[in-house]
């Protein structure tokens, strides 16, 4: 029992002093505050721009409800855009943006597969080697570049083939098409390659042929993938601006086809900002159509997570 | 240091006529681009037995494994005879879509689909344009009893495969290859991700499964090729070393690398 106790003491000592040597700052443990500190540096000053960025689109967008007592229904259901005269109806411009973007992820979405197929199942060599880089190149080609070909050829083209001006929903949607077939392709060739390797290989031993394996197995786990792909896609033809104001004629008026003149959000912004005065209600209508951009890159977003989790789900349940 | 043993000496049996043969191959031999990874396989398997394929790891057993239902094709130049009903399976113009149904595959790692159980089941039949729905029903039943695995989902048939775990999984894959009901029936390694539990279950299955398909299963586990298999074949660096009875190779191996390997006192 006493040799106990006084084993005790001692241990007591001896840890009195080891706690001391294994409390006290180091070197290492200084540069781990410095590398923390630096790094929640960049964060704070990111979520500040980032926020400030919120606040500002918002306060300046809603002042056209606040302000200038415009109601909120007018404004989004409104068609008659003149806001010199005080008439601000934004349906024309939300319908032109949606249906640009709809239709050019229509049109690019089986090609986009088509291709990612071709280039990780059919043809993964030829895929590695010369297609990955040419779709690399396309989505790093500057959208003014986009817009300029189409303004040379596409719209021509339209004239042409249907007459009228040539601009309109369907130049827009061939400009864009081109623009975002990279992207999808890109991400749904991710999705296909992160498809397991077994889950083909137990196909191909039941005997399903390469077409039903790619068909029932790989396309159908790779969903989440690709619609993720496909939202990215349809994220950059809504906020695209310069291509599609280059190609679309800008007339903001309801689209009665696809061949006639019309606008988008992006290319009604970038036509009418530098006209207006700040403060004034053509200027803070625009920040409206700016907020409703801003919403709907939101939106696509959260759609992208919830497509994420809801696969992440499927797998694991 | 791995030691070095002689390719010339090797013990390989034959069979004679009065033995049923499910698949025979002849100078079966395997390329990865230059790497030559299996020479001159000649390995007969007598129907309905259990045949295990042992060896150190990169000895070419699942290589040789692989080549016998063409999921080499791909990956690798096979050259050499696969007899299978009298008929050289390796040639080009077979069909082998064909030959993955009546030769079935289970691999290393338990890779049921992420669908139901049911549809794990299904997805091939359905492939193979079985349609009728109370055959598909009576098949599932089949296969998942033929696999033990009935009474353990037959409430659950709905459930994710994902949700079994590794042994049932394992199970699965084994009944989703019996539901095409073919006559031979490959297993690379099924339970080197099984716990033991799993692991003799897998094996009770196998043993009642012999009945009615030939087994031909690479594994590294040698207790295992001992308890279960009727034949065993020893692969050593793409060679075919040894191929004897069971009994024969585990009490008195014919040759001194079987007996080195077999006693643990390889290389």
């Amino acid at each position: 029992m006493e040799q106990t106790n006084f084993q005790l003491k001692k241990q007591d000592t001896q840890s009195q002093e080891w706690s001391k040597r294994l409390h006290h700052a180091t070197r290492a443990t200084r540069e781990d505050w410095i590398g923390r500190g630096i790094s929640y540096l960049c964060i704070g000053v990111i979520i500040l721009v980032v926020a400030s960025m919120l606040w500002f689109i918002t306060s300046k967008g809603i002042a056209t409800f606040t302000q200038n007592h415009v109601s909120l229904w007018k404004f989004l259901s409104g068609t008659d855009w003149s806001p010199s005269q005080g008439k601000i109806g934004a349906l024309p411009m939300i319908v032109g943006s949606f249906a640009v973007t709809f239709a050019a992820a229509i049109v690019a979405t089986p090609f986009a597969v088509g291709t990612a197929i071709f280039m990780t199942e059919i043809s993964p060599n030829k895929g590695r080697k010369f297609l990955q880089p040419v779709i690399e190149l396309l989505v790093g080609i500057p959208s003014v570049v986009y817009g300029f070909i189409g303004l040379a050829v596409v719209v021509p083209f339209m004239r042409h083939l249907v007459g009228g001006s040539g601009f309109g929903i369907i130049s827009a949607t061939f400009v864009l098409f081109v623009m975002v077939l990279p992207t999808i392709t890109s991400m749904t060739v991710d999705s296909l390659r992160a498809v397991p390797r077994y889950y083909k290989e137990a196909s191909l031993a039941l005997g399903a042929t390469r077409w039903q394996t790619v068909s029932k197995v790989i396309l159908r786990s790779a969903t989440p993938g690709i619609l993720t792909a496909v939202i990215f896609g349809m994220a950059r033809a809504f906020g695209e601006a310069l291509a599609v104001q280059m190609v679309i004629g800008n007339a903001a008026v309801m689209p009665k086809d696809l061949i006639s003149a019309a606008s988008t959000l992006t290319s009604q912004l970038t036509t009418g900002i530098g006209d207006t005065i700040d403060g004034t209600l053509p200027n803070n209508a625009l920040w409206s159509l700016a907020l409703i951009l801003l919403l709907m890159s939101l939106f696509f977003n959260a759609l992208v997570r919830v497509i994420a989790k809801r696969g992440q789900l499927k797998h694991e349940r | 240091m791995l030691k070095q043993y002689s390719f010339d000496k090797t013990a390989v049996q034959t069979f004679d006529d009065q033995t049923s043969l499910a698949l025979k191959t002849e100078n079966l031999q395997v390329f990865y681009g230059t790497n030559h990874a299996m020479h001159d396989a000649n390995l007969a398997f007598p129907k309905n037995q259990i045949t295990a394929l042992i060896g150190a790891s990169g000895s070419g057993k699942s290589t040789y494994l692989r080549s016998l239902n063409r999921m080499n094709d791909t990956i690798a130049t096979v050259t050499g005879k696969i007899w299978y009903h009298g008929v050289d399976i390796n040639e080009p113009n077979v069909n082998i879509y064909e030959i993955r149904r009546h030769i079935g595959m289970v691999f290393q790692r338990p890779n049921p689909f992420a669908k139901s159980i049911r549809e794990n089941i299904t997805y091939a039949l359905r492939a193979n344009g079985v349609k009728n729905k109370t055959e598909l029903t009576e098949r599932i039943e089949k296969s998942l009893r033929g696999a033990a695995l009935w009474d353990e989902v037959k409430d659950s048939l709905d459930k994710s495969a994902l949700s079994l775990s590794g042994g049932q999984q394992q199970r699965l894959c084994i009944a989703r290859s019996i539901a095409m009901a073919p006559d031979v029936l490959l297993l690379d390694e099924p339970c080197s991700a099984l716990d033991p539990i799993s692991t003799v279950k897998v094996e009770e299955t196998l043993l009642e499964l012999q009945k009615q398909y030939t087994i031909i299963i690479v594994t590294h586990n040698m207790q295992q090729a001992a308890r279960i298999s009727s034949q065993c074949a020893f692969f050593h660096l793409g060679h075919v070393m040894e191929y004897t009875p069971t009994g024969t190779m585990f009490s008195n191996p014919q040759i001194p690398v079987t007996q080195d390997y077999i006693s643990g006192s390889f290389g």
